[in-house]
């Protein structure tokens, strides 16, 4: 049986990223479209080849595996980073007649447009693996570095300006956080390699303080990442500016990355003294802002960027709670729901723009994209037989088994909130309200392709909605 | 055949959004599931205790969550009361203008919630199918209904949601209180672990609390209860029909099946607290339900008011008293389904439900005016139909418990209190009657029609279902009492 090591899977991701971007330097006249295909194709065997990895017991020795590390909750995310990136290239497909129009004048860079996710999947896959902190901050600069360049990728946008600058400053500025507190990490303990920092932590001859402020300050710069309250100023403008596609993909993949790191960071932080506690408090500040912030919302964009900012808020119930489990799952549901809806957005949105009043009749115009939308939106919401009501179901049992009652209290209280706003896009869709036009009648044409994709999501929605051991059982290896 | 009860409605659904005719689809599915509800019923083993008809697939290993069916006498009576609810609801549908496939597969996906709910032996599932019903209704009312329809909507999704999740905390504590290695979602195995090794008190008192809100914002407990006015004022006829006689009977289902037999010290310690509640359902709501100026909201009060004695009934912890509340939800969900029948059959004739604007219409609509005074004897509860054997039930369990509890004679005046709730329903239910088929009739109502012939029917089955019970109450008790007596032989 054929196998590889796990490293040639970002490696194969890499090449094939730096292949596309070269053909399409030196192929100028061919329809750009054909890149994203071969994209999406690459990444299909990769993600195929995943399921053939050679144990990695031989190499745990050698260098290269102090800070790389190969064990379920990589690979498992390794996938998921893949099924992303191969949702997020096909809708780019669909998003490419906007991005003709606003990008430069010879609208001849989509070839970009197409390449540079894989470079991020790439970042985002090795993200997943590190285990040392300079690994880390490499990784993450990869992916920021090629976000910075898809957010604000239609530059004739103000828009789209204003996300990139928005998002390369805070970016730059979490960096910084990151890397002071590295330093403090590695004066404290000598180490950047986490294994041997739980150990300096466990054994107790450090100095509390000093590790307390580094850990608090790379809390901060991850904080950014993740979207979670006070560091996700930058949230609802990049999400609204960024090209749709690269929204979703910042939401999930990035999103999705930046827990994995926090969890396995988080390992040795919460031996320090009051982490938990400053950890609850973030958790607690993240739920309720995005909730409310995200109930009068009238952009879907935004409303679905506030949104993100809720559910990390949920996610960082289950970090805190150091429930691998609970996290990975809510994660996947997280990711089918997102794309879900942002599948949905933007078909609808290049005829009817971005405003929730877009939708209005959708149920009449295009039957199918309404069901979806319910889909999503329900299982965003949180209603049983949808994969997520059993992440906010595991999410809420891991609190409860750690006795958090205050975070389950306003977590119900946020997760009502939620149903409002979510059915508020449904309500849009079957029953707008008075004053508004109600039936646009245009039709809306859906492309095979994302056709596909759409049902694939719905099906998978429901199914881990009702039978969710696959997944948990897939970390267990 | 179980399973058979829950997908048939979620297959006649799908099949109605993808192209089937919807009413004739719809129809015939809720006839299905009404044929093998009465086969179950017949072949129910009587003798026999525990689950029948039991079937188990594991959905998750590590959580001990069971995709299981079966039932005992208990569900047996929900089941039968879902099935001949459905068939009415859905036959009594009119004409639909907008979205007709969307209308009928919301009513079959609420009849499935129920169902799911009642027939499920998983606690999971028995959470999670009644949330199915969450989404439908939102839009039943929001798309068909009238009146305020978006604030209604809105109200009732949003007061659900937070029931539901408070239950679905206080479900997780019960399942987080058992030994690790003994977890497990199913009822049976929760029975047997508790029996060998208890809750501890005041586990047991979190957990009832919370199972107590939970469930008591989704029956519309006092003071949980303003939602379901509005939202049944504003339904259409049949959403209001399959949600107020069978989806909300889900929670006090639920507190049946679950207090008794794992949280009877909970239970006991709460019973004070749920006493004052249920008076305030009974002698308030009733005084409210009085003053209602409109018929659909004088049936919304008034089958939140009737919730007061099912809790009475359950409050009672003992045998006759939870026998007669299961009864009288069966009871309860029959006349309150006739009723909003009646009524929304008046408002689609009339387009008004006023009191100011009826009267008399006993003169063009005599069938119906037949029909809603079956139904108000029986919500009053007279003798000869399904409420009055259940509610005698009730006070002789409750009045029973107050001199079990020593110096707890809270019972003898919360049961001598709620005898009068008995006089207030009589007070509205016939000041109801009289304001509609009674006196003058205003002329512009000459021309409107009485029931038509097909619609007879469903109105004729659940008169005799009320009647058949009335008549024959040891036909359900007989089948119920087995299976509450066990728990409470369980717990003493």
């Amino acid at each position: 049986m054929i196998s590889l090591p796990a490293p040639h899977l970002e490696i194969d991701v890499l090449v094939l990223g730096i292949a596309i971007l070269l053909f399409e330097t030196f192929a100028a006249r061919v329809d750009k479209k054909i890149f994203a295909y071969v994209g999406i194709l690459g990444l299909t065997l990769v993600l195929i080849a995943s399921f053939f990895l050679a144990p990695n017991s031989l190499e745990q020795t050698s260098a290269f595996w102090s800070f790389y590390t190969a064990d379920g909750l990589a690979i498992f995310f390794k996938r998921f980073e893949l099924i992303t990136t191969i949702v997020v290239l096909a809708m780019m497909i669909d998003y490419a007649p906007v991005m003709r129009g606003a990008t430069d004048r010879f609208g001849s860079n989509l070839g970009e447009f197409f390449s540079l996710p894989l470079l991020t999947c790439a970042g985002l896959m090795y993200l997943v693996s590190a285990i040392d902190f300079i690994f880390i901050f490499v990784s993450l600069e990869l992916v920021t570095i090629s976000f910075f360049v898809l957010v604000s990728f239609s530059r004739k946008d103000a828009v789209a300006l204003e996300a990139g600058v928005k998002y390369l400053i805070l970016g730059g500025v979490s960096a910084a956080f990151l890397v002071y507190g590295i330093t403090w990490i590695f004066g404290v303990t000598g180490e950047t390699n986490l294994q041997r920092i739980t150990t300096a932590f466990a054994s107790g001859n450090i100095d509390i303080q000093a590790a307390t402020f580094g850990a608090v300050l790379i809390v901060v710069g991850l904080g950014f990442k993740i979207a979670a309250v006070p560091f996700q100023i930058w949230v609802p403008d990049v999400y609204q500016g960024a090209p749709t596609p690269v929204t979703a993909f910042l939401s999930v993949g990035s999103k999705a990355a930046g827990f994995v790191v926090l969890i396995r960071v988080l390992k040795p932080f919460l031996m320090l003294p009051n982490m938990q506690r400053l950890l609850v408090l973030l958790a607690l500040l993240t739920v309720i802002y995005g909730n409310l912030a995200a109930l009068p919302q009238n952009n879907l964009k935004r409303l679905l960027g506030y949104s993100s900012v809720a559910h990390a808020g949920y996610l960082l119930i289950a970090v805190l709670c150091l429930d691998g489990p609970a996290m990975t799952f809510y994660l996947v549901a997280y990711l089918l729901m997102t794309l879900l809806s942002f599948a949905v957005l933007i078909v609808v949105s290049q005829q009817n723009g971005d405003e929730i009043s877009g939708f209005n009749g959708l149920g009449k115009r295009q039957p199918l994209l309404a069901f979806a939308m319910v889909i999503a939106m329900v299982s965003l919401a949180g209603l049983p037989f949808t994969a997520g009501f059993f992440g906010k179901f595991f999410i809420f049992a891991a609190a409860i088994a750690q006795k958090q009652f205050l975070l389950v209290a306003v977590g119900i209280v946020t997760v009502a909130c939620g149903f409002y706003y979510y059915l508020k896009v449904i309500r849009a869709m079957y029953w707008p309200a008075a004053g508004q036009p109600s039936v646009q009648n245009e039709i809306i044409t859906i492309s095979p392709l994302s056709r596909l994709i759409m049902v694939a999501l719905m099906v998978a929605t429901i199914v881990l909605g009702v039978y969710p051991q696959p997944i948990l059982n897939a970390l267990k290896h | 055949m179980l399973l058979f009860l829950v997908l048939c409605p979620i297959a006649a659904a799908i099949l109605i959004l993808i192209g089937a005719p919807a009413r004739f689809t719809a129809l015939v599915s809720a006839i299905l599931n009404f044929i093998v509800g009465l086969v179950l019923f017949l072949e129910f083993d009587r003798s026999a205790t525990g689950f029948q008809f039991v079937s188990s697939t594991v959905v998750s290993t590590d959580w001990g969550i069971h995709f299981a069916f079966g039932v005992d006498g208990l569900n047996l009576l929900m089941l039968s009361l879902a099935t001949i609810v459905t068939v009415a609801a859905i036959w009594f549908t009119g004409n639909i203008g907008n979205y007709e496939r969307g209308f009928y597969a919301s009513l079959l996906f609420i009849s499935a919630g129920a169902i799911g709910a009642f027939a499920s032996i998983d606690l999971f599932f028995f959470y999670a199918f009644h949330e199915l019903a969450l989404i439908p209704t939102f839009l039943l009312i929001g798309i068909w209904g009238t009146g305020n329809r978006s604030r209604a909507a809105w109200k009732i999704t949003i007061y659900l949601t937070v029931g539901s999740f408070i239950l679905l905390i206080g479900l997780i504590m019960l399942y987080q209180s058992l030994p690790a290695a003994a977890r497990s979602f199913d009822f049976r195995e929760l029975q047997s672990v508790v029996a060998r090794n208890g809750i501890a008190d005041a586990t047991q008192r979190h957990i009832y609390l919370l199972l107590l809100i939970g469930f008591g914002v989704l029956i519309s407990l006092f003071p949980f209860h303003s939602w379901a006015p509005e939202a049944y004022a504003s339904a259409p006829a049949p959403a209001a029909m399959l949600h107020a006689g069978v989806l909300k009977k889900f929670g006090l289902y639920g507190l049946l099946r679950l207090a008794a037999p794992l949280l009877p010290d909970g239970a006991h310690y709460w019973t004070g607290l749920l006493v004052v509640l249920l008076l305030g359902n009974i002698i308030y709501i009733g005084l409210v339900t009085i003053a209602q100026r409109r018929l659909d909201w004088m049936l919304g009060y008034s089958s939140v008011m009737h919730m007061g004695y099912i809790f009475l009934g359950i409050a009672s912890a003992n045998a006759v008293g939870n026998t007669g509340a299961a009864t009288l939800i069966f009871a309860h969900g029959l006349s309150i389904a006739l009723l909003f029948a009646i009524a929304g059959q008046i408002r689609e004739r009339t387009g008004t439900l006023s009191f100011d604007d009826l009267g008399g219409l006993a003169k063009v609509m005599p069938f119906a005016g037949l029909t809603f005074g079956f139904a108000a004897f029986a919500a009053i509860g007279l003798p000869g139909l399904a409420n009055f054997a259940s509610e005698i039930m009730i006070f002789f369990g409750a009045f029973r418990h107050g001199w079990e509890m020593q110096r707890f004679h809270l019972f003898q005046v919360a049961t001598v209190l709620a005898l009068w709730g008995v006089v207030i329903s009589t007070v509205y239910m016939l000041r109801a009657y009289r304001a509609t088929f009674m006196g003058t009739m205003p002329e512009r109502w000459e021309k409107v029609a009485d029931l038509s012939r097909s619609l007879r029917i469903p109105a004729a089955i659940l008169i005799a279902a009320l009647l058949a019970v009335g008549f024959f109450p040891q036909m359900v008790v007989n089948i119920v009492t087995p299976a509450i007596r066990t728990y409470f032989t369980a717990s003493k």
